[in-house]
């Protein structure tokens, strides 16, 4: 079939569905990256969601996008698209901003009425014409018209029909991109499993948009996209909030400990409590209580009890929670806090993505009260970082900061699913069998690391008295006393320090020899991967390295900064990981690109910013 | 198996110097939970007490079980999650009126709403005592003190008023000095599946000295109080001629014997009538035309928060099968890459 039409062979390629929240976008693109994802491709998406929840149908505001990047060496959802799907003109407005100069936009033109262009606030009936668009840029589809037709016979009501123009548009992109529609029609049947009238439907209107495109291949050119060999094994669709619940249920299985979770709702962190209260099937106790503060301190409750212990929240949530993490600093329990970073301050941009709690983390709290931080660079790292969050707040009895973001969050990419014995055991740090004699004291530490020792409450022999009071070093009973309050405060630093033996060092990708070195933390990897590629193909050496163990900072961190002459941070805030370096490294001078949008970095402006620099 | 064992109130103390103030109420109170804890007989390592902040939040320190003295306010909170994590646990949660009802109310609210199966003992003098001396939202309007030198513009919480409006299960109310009475109510608590509230009306010697006195005073505390049993006439008095009757929707204090009142009209006390209607009557009240009510006052069971969870959990679990994560993972959408 493709070899009648103009064929484009590329290493990847990016679409962007748009239309109306009620339009069924998210379904769309989530089901064309399943698809592709399982032929072999990488992928990564970018769901982009208005603020309101339902703003008026046709609205500019009520626009819902969903890009995605297809093919090989993909890192990110993409800067720009190589083809816009819009289902109405508020899409087309909202969206052609994304579009590669030169991409294809596929419209419903049939919602081009003009009702529909008054609702999108287009001044003139020239709506292509209004934006700049040239019209041999543009599929015209009667998708409306095409999905009634495919449906006349099937008895639905005009209402079920419409819902249906979705999957009219999936059809044809699948056409458009060669994917196999057998595969979407699995996909479309689990989706639908409960309503086979509604499976049905979609399956004709499948066929119908992927015809639609066949008939009228002479127009437009369609595209093949690079595959890459992955690693054998099973692989699924995950995104970064579902991967990080995920990632702690393993943490309990390698642990042996009951995994708790105490929280509260909050954008855009919520899916994390989702999945874990229906992973109930797997023992989880996930409990939604009254508020940010009860969510951190039924943790805390359920971590004294013996539980593997987490709170989930975003950054509004985390400033209320500050006073209870530093009751688990105190009574040196383990705690994870998961910290899903949205645009602040305040209420700020809830739905949108950040860098900004950075500062927030390492220090909201009273008192010397250091705690462990840790950020996961993508969606499927979300899995290895939840578990490393739990490995170290478990082996170190200490609160341990997920700083994941929206963009990681709520992005999705195909992951392999990890083999049983692929993740280490946890060993919890139980009191010694030989000290359950009543002569145990709840500071008594390990030496070499400083741990104290985690005493499950049933246990005979070592029921003891913890609380945020500063405690004797030795005995364990309230002390006030100055010096020993400084060995402690001391002690409780030095604890945290020592986790730096127990993660991994620092790797520098790119060219080593670069005297150029660009560094990033947490969920913008993909970005700056992609941009140093980039650089590094236009023939700008550049050395690259992400941190992923914010505190304690891997042990050879220094010694790598030292290395190159020009360090540039990049990071979506006003500088945070820049300065928490300078002030460490003082003797190496830090550059910054910094980008405070709500948005995750373009490759371009990466590129661009390094560039600068090295001119 | 565990050696059964008789467990004496000795066996709940530790070595620490208790640092109340001398005549605090806090001493009397600690007493009366040894006591009830032996009476009890769980273990002192299958017991727990958590704490918020305040006089009364020392009190784990004074224990030799499993104690968490943790933040303001956040007792409730921390024990829920303590005992749904470890439900095998008895859990004792210690609060003041400042930490229980101000900066805690939410929690406090909520607890007993859930249910979870806890024992929340509310210290109420009415008063912040280790910040010494502001008024507390149990202290009256008009209540002068460091922070109200003109007198309070507000009124204040009933405690017991804030449990039925969460829809509490379990309220009881004791006096510091009255050793047995105390015990009673707190081994009742104890055994009482589900959340219950305790208050204690406790005597702050240094700043609030005798506010509770116009009730609980020697000289009249058999008139302006009266000691509610299940199952048995609600009678008071120091001659114990006194008893509450129906009097329309309300009650009533009568002299039996008077205006053609018998002890057939006295009123029996059902204290596990699942209706609160009556039980919120005699719990409010408040020792002035009636008789201020001590002991337990309403006492139903009620499925709780916590077996709510585990049960919920093992219903899951055996209805999906799954053995782990991996498990789990594999029955959903996955692909293979050969």
């Amino acid at each position: 079939m493709l070899d009648k039409t103009k064929v484009k062979v590329l290493d990847k390629v990016v679409v962007r569905f748009s239309g109306d929240s009620g339009d069924g976008m998210q379904l769309a693109g989530n089901i064309f990256t399943n698809v592709s994802a399982g032929i072999g491709n990488q992928v990564s998406t970018f769901p982009d969601y208005p603020a309101e929840i339902r703003a008026p149908q046709g609205s500019l505001s009520g626009v819902s996008g969903f890009q995605v990047s297809v093919g090989k060496g993909v890192h990110t959802p993409g800067d720009s698209c190589d083809v816009l799907i819009a289902m109405n003109p508020a899409a087309l407005k909202q969206n052609v901003k994304f579009l590669k100069a030169g991409g294809v936009i596929i419209v419903d033109i049939d919602s081009f009425k003009e009702a529909d262009l008054r609702k999108a606030l287009f001044e003139t009936d020239e709506p292509f014409a209004e934006l700049g668009i040239d019209p041999r840029q543009v599929v015209e589809a009667p998708v409306t018209t095409l999905t009634k037709a495919a449906l006349a016979d099937s008895g639905l009501d005009n209402k079920s029909i419409l819902k249906c123009r979705n999957i009219f548009a999936l059809g044809l992109v699948c056409w458009l991109f060669d994917r196999p529609i057998e595969s979407a029609k699995r996909h479309l049947s689990k989706k639908f499993a409960k309503k086979p009238a509604v499976y049905e439907a979609n399956a004709k209107v499948i066929d119908a948009g992927y015809n639609y495109g066949h008939n009228i291949h002479a127009s437009v050119s369609t595209y093949r996209i690079e595959t890459e060999d992955p690693r054998p094994g099973v692989y699924t669709d995950i995104n970064g909030n579902t991967a990080t619940a995920w990632g702690l249920i393993m943490a309990s299985e390698k642990c042996g400990r009951p995994l708790f979770l105490g929280s509260y709702p909050i954008t855009p962190a919520t899916d994390i409590l989702h999945e874990l209260a229906k992973r109930k099937d797997l023992g989880v106790k996930a409990c939604q209580m009254e508020d940010e503060i009860a969510g951190v301190c039924s943790a805390i409750g359920a971590s004294f009890a013996g539980n593997l212990a987490v709170t989930s929240t975003s950054g509004p949530g985390l400033a209320l929670k500050g006073e209870g993490i530093g009751l688990a600093v105190m009574a040196e329990l383990p705690l994870v806090v998961i910290d899903v970073q949205r645009g602040g301050p305040s209420t700020g941009l809830p739905t949108k993505t950040e860098q900004t709690d950075l500062m927030q983390a390492l220090y909201g709290r009273n008192g010397e009260s250091p705690v462990a931080v840790v950020a996961p660079s993508s969606p499927t790292d979300c899995f290895t970082m939840a578990f490393e969050a739990c490995r170290i707040a478990v082996e170190h009895m200490t609160p341990v900061i997920l700083l994941s973001d929206a963009f990681i969050g709520n992005g999705s990419s195909a992951w392999r699913v990890p083999d049983a014995d692929e993740y280490p055991e946890i060993h919890t740090h139980d009191v010694p069998e030989n000290l359950r004699d009543g002569s145990w004291r709840p500071y008594m530490r390990d030496e070499a690391s400083k741990v104290r020792y985690w005493a499950v409450p049933g246990t005979e022999g070592c029921a003891h008295r913890i609380g945020g009071l500063e405690k004797d070093a030795v005995t364990g009973g309230i002390s006030t006393d100055p010096l020993n309050h400084e060995i402690m405060v001391n002690t409780r630093r030095e604890k945290i320090a020592r986790i730096a033996d127990d993660i991994p060092e620092l790797e520098v990708i790119g060219d080593p020899n670069a005297d150029t070195l660009l560094v990033g933390w947490g969920g913008t990897y993909g970005h700056l991967h992609t941009a140093a590629d980039e650089l590094n193909a236009a023939g700008r050496s550049v050395a690259f390295t992400h941190f992923r163990y914010i505190n304690p900072l891997p042990k050879n961190t220094g010694e790598v900064l030292r290395r190159y002459k020009r360090v540039v941070v990049a990071e979506l805030n006003t500088g945070m990981f820049a300065d928490y370096l300078q002030a460490k490294f003082p003797e190496v001078e830090i550059k910054r690109i910094n980008k405070i949008q709500g948005q995750p970095f373009l490759v371009k402006e990466l590129v661009e910013g390094v560039t600068k620099y090295m001119e | 198996m565990e050696e059964e064992r008789q467990y004496t109130a000795a066996d709940y103390k530790n070595g620490q110097s208790v640092r109340w103030c001398p005549g605090c109420g806090d001493h009397a109170i600690l007493n009366s939970l040894h006591k009830a804890m032996a009476a009890i007989g769980v273990p002192p390592h299958k017991t727990a007490v958590i704490s918020g902040i305040g006089c009364s939040s020392r009190l784990p320190y004074y224990m030799n079980t499993y104690g968490f003295h943790t933040i303001h306010g956040r007792a409730a909170a921390i024990a829920t999650g303590f005992k749904v994590a470890n439900p095998e646990m008895t859990v004792w949660q210690i609060s003041g009126d400042g930490d229980g009802l101000a900066i805690g109310g939410n929690h406090f609210i909520h607890a007993v709403r859930r249910n979870v199966d806890i024992n929340m003992l509310l210290f109420n003098n009415k008063i912040y005592g280790l910040t010494k001396g502001q008024y507390s939202p149990t202290s009256a309007r008009g209540f002068v003190s460091k922070s109200s030198p003109y007198g309070t513009t507000e009124d204040p919480f009933i405690p017991a008023e804030l449990v039925f409006g969460a829809r509490g299960n379990f309220f009881a109310r004791s006096i510091d000095v009255e050793l047995a009475t105390s015990v009673e109510v707190l081994t009742a608590a104890a055994r009482h599946k589900g959340a219950s509230v305790v208050e204690i009306l406790q005597n702050c010697v240094i700043f609030n000295n005798g506010i509770h006195n116009p009730i609980t005073d020697k000289s009249v505390r058999a008139d302006r109080t009266i000691h509610l049993r299940h199952g048995e006439k609600m009678i008071f008095g120091a001659n114990n001629d006194r008893g509450l009757v129906r009097d329309g929707f309300l009650l009533k204090a009568v002299t039996i014997g008077e205006d053609g009142y018998t002890m057939d009209d006295v009123l029996v006390h059902d204290a596990h009538t699942p209706s609160n209607f009556l039980h919120q009557q005699l719990a409010m009240m408040d020792g002035d035309q009636l008789p201020l009510a001590v002991g337990i006052i309403r006492d139903v069971e009620s499925v709780t928060y916590n077996e709510g969870v585990s049960m919920q959990v093992e219903e899951v679990r055996a209805r999906k099968g799954f053995d782990s994560l991996r498990d789990m993972i594999l029955a959903g959408e996955t692909w293979t890459v050969e």
